[in-house]
């Protein structure tokens, strides 16, 4: 009964308005890493947010670990879920230390046992405790800041980390090696896990399970591999395109006459 | 500068009631203004309500505010002026606290939510510290707005740094204007420094750096309040000492021993509120001085026990509390008052100082020789083409109704002025008449003629001295002040008040006090009386 799962869910911001959300249903397994893939209004970031209830379905139900979130404390819910903004969100009136120990501090966890866990987690995301404990936000280059968030998120052991566009807002070479270490950190602590992204290569890299949406459908549902030999015609055709295409371009030029 | 020293005496117990007020006025400012301010931005639509009925509140003048706080608490001094600023200090904040909280980054407030932050706790561990630095600039405004502000607060009976201003204006007494405004600026620049350096630890995220500027900043306020107490109990002790059964049970409004002198604001009676306090304080009594009262804020601060005693004029009284229309003999009118203050207001006439300080029509004497005017009636003739300066009352008073109703004045222009420039202004040609006050020595020294009231629409104006209830019960205080009655003759009082108001080797009020009771001694006592 562990993981997440919807059922039927449909979102409308509007009463008479269209379905941001259209009787979406998923299934995440225990330790699961899901990517929802689609372009930007798809419905990706909803659906997310459906999980710890920062937006509550029109129609329909969200379980996590069995239990449907509306009958669960807002809050309560919420500090049990690690979560991961593209921007970030680190408060910039805290210091590292004190924005990942957020969380426990509104679970009221005792100052030692936080101050321990502060610092497992800072050295988990690689960066020294005793460096950057006491840095400002602002201090701090946008990698760092959001191995930061990443620490924040997972800082009062969460069974089930969301994450919208987490590398968003990265270079290229922060992003690969941050992705590298979220996706050893997730198989490590085997959380059950929802990314939302629009970059096609990073979700066949990451994912166990991609869902495609699009105007709040599902269009398809299946492992990377799945995906990449068998997409469906229309939609997931064209989303893949653009990489095959990059693919095949760099094949060409490594093995080409003039290389 | 003449008289700096004796301002400066002055000047810790004026700035400590001035902190003083300041302080709370800005505490309950904040207290209200902050949570205000946070159920604003929680309520955007009734947010802007509030806020706008907070800004019109604002457009009101300083000073109408505080006339409407004595109207409204129908009181004088320390409250209606704490009200009036208390008004005054919470629309910074208010406005502050809205915007800083406005302005937190959005990004922020979603994650704070997503990471199990209720409302309450995202208000107490983000939005407000976030919003910290931009409220503290809300604060600094109000402060200095406030310490500026409370200067008005002296003619309302509650004593400032505003009483230096205000006295010093009426007798052109520029060291007391001088220290008047120096302290006050010192005071609104010192305060503002501090908080700056608060906004600016919260700026950098200091939190700790900020904290210890604000609790300086606050030490430093309770310490100048507090700075006139030990002063003011040492005083107390050896007034209780010398007299260890002194108040009489039941004399309620009097929690203290001091004996509360007041005075209008024009020499005259600056010149006179010394003189009794220091024949009060010859008779072991201690004095608190609460000066540069407004003309009926004196009577009904009395009336209502605020302050012990003053000096005021039977036909002012006569007008204005009995409203009484026209004139009457002088005893007459002098008689019906005091009769009818004893019995509406319990206020005892101590008994009359010996000389007049009557409304005059006056102009320069080569002018009235000139258009030919030597009575009211004459001056009636051409009023159309004529200009009166008066005081800054005299329009609203029956007495102007009742001599432009009588003589049918019509002036071309009407000015209002401080009555301290009111004298300068005719010398000049500025204006061709005023209402001079006949006591005032400036009559002469200018060389005006006082216009004959031939038709008797002025009452008489004898200066008496008047007793609050609760100070007529008190011997102590009548055997203090009974050398001034009947003593003091229309030239002695002008001499004296010269003594202040000439622009050569000026006098502060006190020094003129002095003279004026040295006079008693230098003339032989009457036979009687």
């Amino acid at each position: 009964m562990s993981g997440i799962r919807f059922e039927n869910v449909t979102k409308r911001y509007a009463a008479e308005g269209s379905a941001v959300l259209e009787e979406f249903s998923l299934s995440v397994s225990e330790g699961q890493f899901c990517v929802l893939l689609g372009r930007s209004g798809a419905g990706k970031s909803t659906a997310l947010k459906l999980v710890n209830r920062l937006i509550d379905a029109t129609s329909g139900r969200v379980f996590v670990d069995g239990r449907d979130v509306r009958e669960r404390d807002p809050h309560e819910l919420r500090r049990s879920t690690g979560y991961v903004l593209q921007r970030i969100g680190l408060l910039p009136h805290l210091n590292v230390s004190e924005n990942v120990a957020l969380v426990p501090g509104l679970l009221g966890w005792p100052r030692g046992r936080t101050d321990k866990r502060v610092e497992e987690l800072l050295t988990m995301v690689g960066l020294d405790p005793a460096l950057f404990g006491r840095r400002m936000p602002a201090e701090l280059s946008g990698g760092q800041q959001q191995r930061v968030g990443l620490a924040r998120a997972l800082a009062a052991n969460p069974r089930t980390l969301l994450m919208d566009e987490p590398f968003g807002a990265l270079d290229p070479v922060t992003r690969a090696d941050l992705r590298r270490e979220v996706a050893q950190i997730q198989r490590r602590l085997r959380l059950t896990t929802i990314m939302v992204t629009h970059d096609v290569v990073e979700a066949m890299l990451l994912a166990d399970i991609i869902v495609v949406l699009d105007r709040g459908r599902v269009v398809q549902l299946g492992t990377p591999k799945d995906l990449w030999t068998n997409p469906v015609r229309g939609f997931v055709e064209r989303l893949l395109a653009a990489p095959r295409e990059d693919m095949r371009r760099l094949e060409q030029l490594l093995n080409g006459p003039c290389a | 500068m003449t008289g700096l020293n004796e301002q400066l005496a002055k000047l810790p117990a004026l700035l400590a009631a001035h902190v003083g007020l300041t302080f709370i006025a800005l505490l309950m400012g904040l207290a209200v203004s902050l949570p205000l301010g946070v159920f604003c931005s929680r309520r955007p639509g009734l947010g802007r309500g509030i806020m706008a009925a907070v800004n019109v509140l604002q457009t009101v003048p300083s000073l109408a505010l505080l006339a409407s706080m004595v109207a409204l608490l129908s009181s004088f001094g320390f409250l209606p002026a704490l009200l009036a600023l208390f008004v005054y200090s919470t629309l910074p904040v208010l406005r502050n606290t809205v915007t800083g909280i406005a302005t937190v980054d959005a990004e922020v407030l979603e994650a704070s939510t997503a990471l199990g932050m209720s409302s309450h706790q995202r208000l107490l561990r983000v939005e407000l510290p976030l919003a910290a630095p931009v409220i503290v600039a809300g604060i600094r405004t109000s402060a200095v707005w406030v310490v500026g502000t409370a200067t008005l607060s002296t003619p309302v009976g509650q004593p400032s740094l505003g009483n230096f201003i205000f006295a010093g204006l009426q007798t052109r007494n520029v060291a007391a204007v001088f220290v008047g405004c120096v302290s006050a600026a010192v005071l609104a620049l010192a305060i503002d420094a501090v908080l700056s350096r608060v906004e600016d630890a919260l700026k950098r995220r200091k939190s700790r750096l900020a904290l210890s500027w604000a609790v300086s900043a606050i030490a430093v306020l309770m310490v100048g309040s507090l700075a006139r107490l030990p002063l003011a109990t040492s005083k107390e002790t050896t007034a209780s000492g010398g007299h260890p059964t002194s108040s009489p049970a039941g004399t309620a409004p009097r929690p203290s021993d001091a004996v509360r002198v007041g005075s209008k604001a024009f020499t005259e009676q600056y010149v006179l509120a010394a003189a009794m306090a220091k024949l009060l304080e010859g008779a072991g009594l201690t004095v608190d001085r609460r000066e540069s009262l407004g003309s009926s804020v004196a009577f009904d601060a009395l009336r209502s026990g605020e302050i012990d005693l003053y000096v005021d004029y039977s036909g002012t009284l006569w007008s204005n509390v009995l409203k009484r229309k026209g004139a009457a003999p002088p005893w007459r009118v002098l008689d019906e008052t005091c009769g009818a203050l004893a019995e509406r207001f319990h206020v005892r006439c101590l008994g009359p100082l010996g000389f007049e300080n009557a409304y005059a029509f006056a102009l320069r004497a080569d002018k009235a020789k000139r258009l030919g005017i030597k009575t009211i009636e004459d001056l009636a003739h051409q009023s159309t083409q004529l200009s009166l300066g008066t005081d800054l009352e005299f329009l609203d008073r029956p007495e102007w109704r009742s001599v432009e109703h009588r003589y049918t004045l019509r002036f071309g222009r009407v000015v209002s002025f401080d009555p301290a420039f009111m004298y300068e202004a005719v010398f000049k040609n500025e204006v061709d008449v005023i209402t001079a006050f006949s006591s005032d020595a400036r009559i002469e020294a200018l060389g005006l003629l006082v216009l004959d009231d031939n038709r008797r629409a002025l009452p008489p104006y004898d200066a008496v001295v008047l007793l609050s209830a609760s100070a007529a019960e008190d011997p102590r205080i009548e055997r203090a002040l009974m050398p001034l009655v009947r003593q003091i003759d229309v030239g002695t009082m002008r001499k004296a008040s010269l003594l202040v108001d000439r622009t050569l080797n000026k006098q502060a009020p006190d020094q003129a006090a002095s003279w004026l009771l040295d006079s008693f001694a230098r003339r032989p006592p009457p036979e009687s009386f």
